[in-house]
């Protein structure tokens, strides 16, 4: 996938595009693409787009986009060819938004699962609409006859009349199309909303974690998709002058998918590329080579090897090629994949990067103040072991609290309750004397409780500023938005908290790394920092010296003294030495239960602590 | 018309289509609770045991060298598309297996479209289990009664194999965590390329038995990939009792709506899968956690 940074919202793609678009019919008739061929693939590049931004930015794969395509077509063909409808452009935006409509309603069938259960979902579902439309509909639809008829648009100017006619008056409507969603795609990629999108495809986990509602990202970009696959139905009906059933045939989906492989996933211009691959290859194979039907047999293996080898498709292989022979210039890149950066963010001065400097929100600790978080009387029982057994826990504000025990004492689970991970069997948990039983992670983060993973759960595929990004936008944005043709950039204090949180955990030299080039400590800060970025009033930290080398160990506790300031937290931790170190108050659990709690020298001196660690040690 | 023999005899049309159904499912349960990919080459698959069964029934004339023909061929294809292919793909992300079986499978239907045209053929079945056979309350086809013979000796047969052998345990083992079974000694890998042939093995040993039923093209696996992803979405990805519970629902569901109206057949049976999404999102006998 293609190296991307928050705020890639550069304007030469599209004029590049436009270009391309404007160029392509002095060129490519002369390598035998007719102007029928070229409309025919920006109609698919169009399709592809939206199924792009499902599969190749957010991670869906739908197999039943034909579904979409077929509603937005017929649609579209029915108002032009049965009520009388003039309007070519409406009628066309009208099937656009019958297809999102019923991209909505069957999205929030299919999203009830995910991975293989949503792609057969969306198989199963669209060869439904392929039988409505045969036999039910067929009033509406002209069943296995399709809807002969369609009109082309015509505009009038004022000064003058354009009839848009078969051939290249009609290219060029359609490119005029393709190019106003290209447009509209990059601009949601560029947003926040394309930011949560990537990150439900790294770790759809984390994405709910830091605060976002995942669902309702996952439902509007499946309805988004919908709506490009509806507009794109619609003009083929247009461009054939006929809507063909075939359209809602289970082979339409399947071709957006191979022809979006083929061109490369993630790049919104995969889909235009496959398209042309694959109906020149069908024309040249057929007519040129005589080999009839065989185009498709070799399309299917040209599939099959680009998924064994070339996962990118064909433009992510140009990149790698381009790529490969820049890293050979500079041996400065490690990185093969790396693309020139376009406008980023203005980098962090390495002033306001050091340790200490004024943290985010929270203001000044109230020592030992009210109550933040208090679990009442809570139990989790996993069949019949009992993990954790009527635990009353209370952290007031501004207290560092650490949480210790031996090996399967029930701490983990007790975390997972906090954060609303694992519902408990019986009680309740009050924060900020608010009833969150029950709430789950997203809502709880939103609230300002979140914590930091004991194994790591970064986003692997991007840079450290775009997770810190991630999660700050959780916060700034609240858990859902449709911000969707607004910058990152210009999300409200959402730049000035990534360096601040990029300076505490003392990754600004390494922002613009891929999580997948850092160091373990580094991507362990990174872990605290994604937490941090969404400024929780209290923060959980799961282990978070674990497997640390003992250099990183101390530059993470350094890390937790200077981010203690201000903030309410909770450590668990198997390093006692550190632990003592840090917490103020220090409650030990032991079998699902609370042992103690009590000052580190309290700990220390108690005689049942000392058992529950050294007896534990003699028994085993 | 809506009379009693007529409804019996669809109950019958349901029961052959479900047992069928259960055939395919299980054989694409197996292979996706064990080696966690989801085969969309299987209808291919299934299509593919019509063919290889046909062939080997225009050379020798007896139903019975056509199944186990059919069968073994596909069984032989399964080991080497596993070998050559999927084993590369265990680590891979779920979507890259999806596209790479789907890849698998287009190619299949264009090799066979090649070397056999687009018409369809059909198979015969040995006079003893051909006619029609009066069961006193309907009269009904005799293959179709020993199709759900057939399929129930051979849901049998993978049910053995499963619970019953060194070789189920493993599966059922490597079902729960391939890497712990790896990790005691046993080659989970070899087991892994044995269950996609034996998976295989069930959709094509289902195609050469339907070929009587209904003729042999070289789509004929599409749709009847569609109707075996509802199956086990109904009973529980990756449960094998689930697949034949499902198939069966499926195959009763199919066919008695298609006595009041064809038409709404398959749009019941995507109705009665959504009813379970909502109800048990895991489906009727699907383990809760799996994806």
């Amino acid at each position: 996938m293609a190296r991307r940074t928050i705020a890639s919202r550069a304007w030469w793609p599209d004029v590049v595009t436009a270009l391309g678009l404007f160029v392509a019919p002095y060129v490519l008739p002369a390598l035998g693409f007719s102007p029928d061929t070229m409309s025919r693939i920006l109609i698919f590049g169009l399709f592809g787009i939206g199924f792009d931004l499902l599969f190749g930015f957010t991670g869906m794969l739908s197999f039943g986009q034909s579904a979409f395509f077929g509603t937005g077509g017929f649609a579209a063909a029915y108002l032009l060819t049965q009520t009388g409808m003039t309007s070519v452009i409406l009628a066309l935006v009208i099937g656009t938004v019958v297809a999102a409509i019923v991209g909505v309603g069957v999205g929030l069938i299919a999203l009830r699962r995910t991975g293989i259960y949503f792609a057969m979902i969306t198989v199963a579902i669209a060869e439904v609409f392929y039988f409505l439309d045969m036999s039910p509909l067929s009033a509406f639809t002209g069943g296995e006859n399709g809807l002969p008829g369609v009109p082309s648009p015509t505009f009038y100017l004022g000064f003058a009349t354009i009839h848009i006619e078969a051939g290249w008056s009609m290219y060029a409507f359609l490119a005029v199309c393709f190019l106003i969603g290209m447009v509209l795609a990059r601009r949601i990629i560029a947003s926040p909303v394309g930011l949560v999108l990537v990150a439900i495809r790294d770790n759809q986990l984390r994405a709910a974690a830091v605060g976002h509602h995942v669902d309702r990202y996952k439902l509007l970009v499946f309805t988004i998709a919908a709506a490009y696959a509806g507009m794109a139905g619609g003009l083929l009906g247009v461009l054939q002058s006929y809507m063909p059933p075939d359209a809602f045939a289970f082979d339409t989906s399947g071709q957006l998918v191979m022809q979006t492989v083929i061109g490369g996933l993630g790049t919104l211009f995969g889909p235009l590329v496959g398209a042309a691959v694959w109906l020149y290859l069908r024309d040249f194979l057929q007519s040129t080579l005589a080999l009839g039907a065989a185009w498709k047999l070799a399309l299917g293996i040209v599939f099959v090897l680009l998924v064994c080898f070339l996962r990118r498709g064909i433009i992510g292989g140009f990149a790698d090629l381009a790529g490969y022979f820049r890293s050979r210039g500079s041996s400065a890149a490690p990185d093969g994949e790396r693309e020139p950066e376009s406008a980023g963010m203005a980098p962090t001065s390495a002033g306001a990067a050091a340790v200490g400097e004024p943290v985010p929100e929270p203001a000044e600790p109230i020592e030992h103040g009210d109550p933040i978080l208090r679990t009442e009387n809570i139990s989790k029982r996993y069949g019949g072991l009992l993990a954790n057994d009527s635990i009353d826990f209370t952290v007031r504000e501004g207290e560092l609290r650490g949480i210790i025990g031996p090996n399967g004492a029930g701490k983990s689970t007790f975390f997972k309750m906090l954060t609303c991970e694992v519902a408990p069997s019986s009680g309740r948990i009050l924060f900020h004397d608010q009833d969150i039983t029950g709430f789950g992670v997203t809502r709880v983060a939103q609230l300002g409780l979140t914590k930091s993973y004991q194994v790591n759960q970064l986003f692997n595929r991007l840079t450290v500023r775009d997770n810190l990004a991630i999660a700050a936008a959780a916060e700034r944005r609240g858990p859902f938005r449709m911000d969707l043709l607004r910058s990152v950039r210009r999300v409200d204090g959402l730049q000035a908290r990534v360096d601040e949180t990029l300076g505490l955990v003392n990754l600004a030299h390494r922002a613009d790394a891929l999580v997948s080039e850092l160091a373990y400590g580094e991507k362990r800060r990174l872990e605290i920092g994604l937490a941090l970025a969404t400024a929780p009033s209290l923060l959980l930290l799961d282990e978070p010296l674990a497997g640390m080398s003992p250099q990183e160990r101390v530059e993470t506790i350094r890390l937790l003294r200077s981010i203690r300031k201000g903030r309410t937290m909770v450590v668990i931790d198997h390093d006692m030495d550190a632990i003592f170190n840090l917490a103020e108050r220090i409650t030990v659990l032991q079998e699902g239960r609370v042992l103690v709690e009590g000052t580190p020298q309290e700990i220390r001196d108690n005689t049942a602590v000392q058992e529950a660690y050294l007896g534990g040690m003699e028994e085993a | 018309m809506l009379t009693w023999a007529n409804l019996v005899s669809q109950m019958f049309n349901g029961l052959v289509l479900g047992a069928l159904l259960a055939l395919i499912s299980s054989g694409l349960t197996i292979i996706y609770g064990t080696l966690g990919v989801l085969n969309l080459a299987h209808g291919a698959l299934f299509m593919l045991g019509g063919y290889a069964g046909w062939l080997t029934f225009d050379y020798t004339g007896s139903y019975i060298a056509a199944v186990a023909g059919g069968a073994l061929f596909v069984l032989l294809v399964g080991i080497v598309i596993e070998r050559g292919i999927i084993r590369f793909f265990y680590d891979r992300p779920h979507e890259d297996q999806i596209l790479v079986t789907f890849g698998i499978g287009i190619v299949i239907v264009e090799l066979v479209r090649l070397s056999f045209g687009s018409l369809s053929l059909s198979v015969t079945p040995p006079s003893l289990i051909s006619g029609i056979t009066n069961l006193g309350f309907v009269i009904y086809p005799t293959y179709r009664l020993a199709v759900v013979a057939i399929v129930a000796v051979a849901l049998l047969a993978l049910y053995l194999v499963l619970y019953r052998t060194r070789l189920g345990m493993i599966v059922r083992a490597g079902i729960e965590d391939a890497g712990m079974v790896d990790a005691l000694g046993i080659n989970v890998y070899r087991v892994f390329m044995v269950v996609f042939g034996i998976g295989a093995m069930a959709a094509g040993f289902a195609g050469i038995v339907n070929a009587p039923v209904a003729p042999i093209t070289p789509d004929v696996g599409t749709e009847i990939l569609v109707q075996t992803f509802v199956v086990v979405v109904i009973g529980g990805v990756g449960s094998f009792p689930g697949a034949i519970l499902g198939g069966l629902i499926a195959g009763e569901i199919l066919s008695l709506t298609s006595m009041i109206n064809p038409a709404y057949s398959q749009v019941m049976l995507f109705a009665v899968m959504t009813l379970v999404l909502v109800v048990s999102p895991h489906g009727l006998l699907g383990v809760r956690g799996r994806q």
